[in-house]
């Protein structure tokens, strides 16, 4: 065998299943996300030499790279592209994962890993958003870490130790820069060496089990060079193609100098928070910041422990029955989500649903526990009348969630003008 | 190894060989656990000291504002460098507001036309005097504490205060 073959080998299994060789059986997210993350280490490695970590020059340092650096504005649009495809990538790679049952058995703990990556990401994408120090950057980091102060206890502790002081300074840009440069990457890179482990310890991604005859009974495996790696290498090559020709006509984005005196209008938080910025405008901040994000966050962590009718892994959502109970959580989430947004917006108003009563109920306690007792019948009524079982219920209630937060995102990204109005995407 | 069955100084040996071992392993896991918290200790003063020498650095604390009767009563100045904005009450009293929203912090102009602070982000409204008119905020704007020595207005820009809504005692009279 030759030298890079049996070094492919060391990494990768040496025969695999013939169906996972199907481009649609996982859509190669995961290995996207790898793809993504080594363009950014490559392009990331070269802006350090450029970019200068202050208030005084970040934003000239940015300016100098875009004009007198050779190839400065490519490097930088690749890795704002690669970014943005990264949280993209991420979340579905996470929602392949949920959708094809692959967290339960041996796979558990590399859900909770695959979680903390997406943290890990987040905050890798928000703390470099600060960097160019735009105003852009400067007030979408602003409305988020104020948003951070409203967690009840800690939040404003927590506040002061991100932003190190009462506001954005210096000391902001340097702690951004450390998590953003060498703290968060050397954690990603540990915890993804993990997370690639316990996938080949779990015996590589997600089939069919046939619990009768064992969970590899009857299976067709082919070598892993040249099919896989070769199908593997194509996802990769038209990648990285489509990621540089995207980085070539489309420059990342560079506004204003950063004008601590002055909000733009309106002022809106990276994409991937404008879902729980659209939150606050709804519910009470305790509610909208804390409260449900705490919820679904503990639901999503306990997914691969709760008790389930059976194992079912391996197809896509899991059934035809699943198919058809995602497919209605989908549609109702597309439905009730704007005409929440609609409702709260030109209906009830600023005063609540219950108007008189402190706002924490009006606008929080109440709405939250409507919704709730709502979440509840939607489920009783998969299991009851459509006959779902467990699995199929819970993995409805997920899409609920999924499309409900990727709605609020689209409206917050879309239809939301000057001073946070509902507006046209066309009008603005 | 020493054999257990009938040898008195075998057995003791064995025991003390095992108790010696325990008692070594759980002062290296002592001393571990001790250096680990050293380290982490000083890591976090390290990171902390240098977030107080940040604080104390940003510009003058005190901000001297001018004297009295440069600020015509219902008026509203903004200081730009304090990050406040001085506002006469039609009454003579004075407040010092800080321009930030307490909803997500965006820094609230004072339009004159309208008499009120309107925050550009997601239009919480204060009035003159910081109190709160609509949401989504859910507080009045916060207050810097205000002195007037000899007939000069000066504004401690240390720390923000909080406040739900505005009170008659938060005002400074001459």
């Amino acid at each position: 065998m030759s030298v890079e073959k049996s070094l492919i080998l060391h990494a990768r299994p040496i025969r695999v299943p013939r169906r996972v060789l199907r481009f649609t059986h996982t859509f190669g997210l995961g290995g996207m996300a790898l793809v993504l993350f080594m363009m950014l280490v490559g392009t990331g490695l070269l802006m350090i030499f450029i970019y200068e970590p202050s208030p005084e020059r970040a934003y000239q340092s940015i300016v100098f790279m875009q004009q007198e650096i050779l190839f400065g504005r490519l490097i930088r649009g690749v890795h704002y592209w690669s970014a943005n495809l990264l949280i993209g990538v991420t979340a579905f790679h996470m929602l392949r994962v949920f959708l094809t049952g692959a967290f339960h058995g041996p796979r558990q703990s590399n859900w909770i890993i695959g979680l903390s990556l997406l943290f890990l990401i987040l905050l890798s994408g928000f703390t470099g958003y600060l960097l160019p120090w735009d105003q852009i950057s400067y007030w979408a980091v602003t409305i988020c870490t104020e948003m951070l102060g409203y967690m009840p206890g800690m939040g404003q502790t927590l506040q002061r130790v991100i932003l190190g002081g009462e506001e954005i300074g210096s000391a902001t840009v340097i702690n951004f820069y450390a998590l953003h440069t060498i703290v968060v990457p050397l954690l990603l890179v540990a915890l993804m060496t993990w997370h690639f482990w316990r996938v080949r310890l779990a015996g590589g991604v997600v089939v069919p089990r046939d619990s009768a005859n064992g969970p590899r009974a009857g299976m067709d495996y082919v070598p892993y060079i040249p099919n896989l790696l070769l199908r593997e290498l194509a996802v990769g090559l038209i990648l990285i193609a489509f990621v540089l020709l995207v980085a070539i006509f489309f420059s990342a984005p560079l506004g204003e100098p950063a004008n601590p005196g002055l909000s733009p209008n309106p002022a809106k938080a990276p994409w991937y928070f404008v879902g729980l910025q659209e939150l606050l405008l709804h519910f009470h901040p305790l509610f909208a910041v804390f409260i449900i994000p705490a919820m679904v966050a503990i639901a999503i962590v306990t997914v691969p422990y709760q008790r389930y009718d059976s194992e079912v892994s391996g197809n896509w959502f899991l059934t035809r029955k699943g198919q058809s109970t995602a497919a209605i959580a989908a549609s109702t989430a597309l439905l009730i989500t704007p005409l929440w947004v609609g409702l709260d917006e030109f209906v009830i108003g600023p005063g609540g649903w219950l108007p008189g009563t402190p706002p924490v109920i009006s606008n929080g306690l109440f709405p939250c526990v409507a919704i709730a007792v709502g979440i509840v019948a939607f489920y009783l009524l998969l299991r009851k009348y459509f006959k779902a079982s467990k699995n199929e219920a819970v993995q409805a209630l997920f899409v609920l969630l999924a499309v409900s937060f990727m709605v609020l995102t689209v409206i917050g990204v879309w239809f939301r003008g000057a001073g946070m109005a509902l507006v046209w995407p066309w009008q603005t | 190894m020493v054999s257990r069955r009938g040898h008195g100084i075998g057995v003791a040996m064995a025991d003390i060989n095992k108790s010696r071992r325990s008692f070594l392993s759980r002062l290296a896991a002592l001393f571990g656990g001790l250096a680990v918290f050293e380290a982490g200790w000083i890591g976090a003063t390290f990171l902390g000291s240098r977030r107080s020498r940040a604080s104390l650095h940003e510009g003058p604390e005190i901000q001297v504002a001018g004297p009295v009767d440069r600020f015509e009563p219902g008026s509203v100045t903004a200081f730009r460098e304090g990050h406040f904005y001085l506002v006469r009450l039609d009454d003579g009293g004075f407040l010092a507001l800080h321009r930030k929203c307490p909803h997500l912090g965006c820094t609230v102009p004072w339009l004159a036309d309208e008499q009120k602070f309107s925050c550009p982000c997601h239009a919480s409204a204060f009035d003159i005097r910081g109190d709160l008119l609509s949401a989504p905020a859910t507080r009045a704007l916060e207050l810097f504490a205000v002195r007037i020595d000899n007939g000069v207005v000066s504004v401690d820009t240390s720390t923000p205060l909080r406040r739900a809504s505005f009170e008659s005692q938060q005002v400074v009279r001459v």
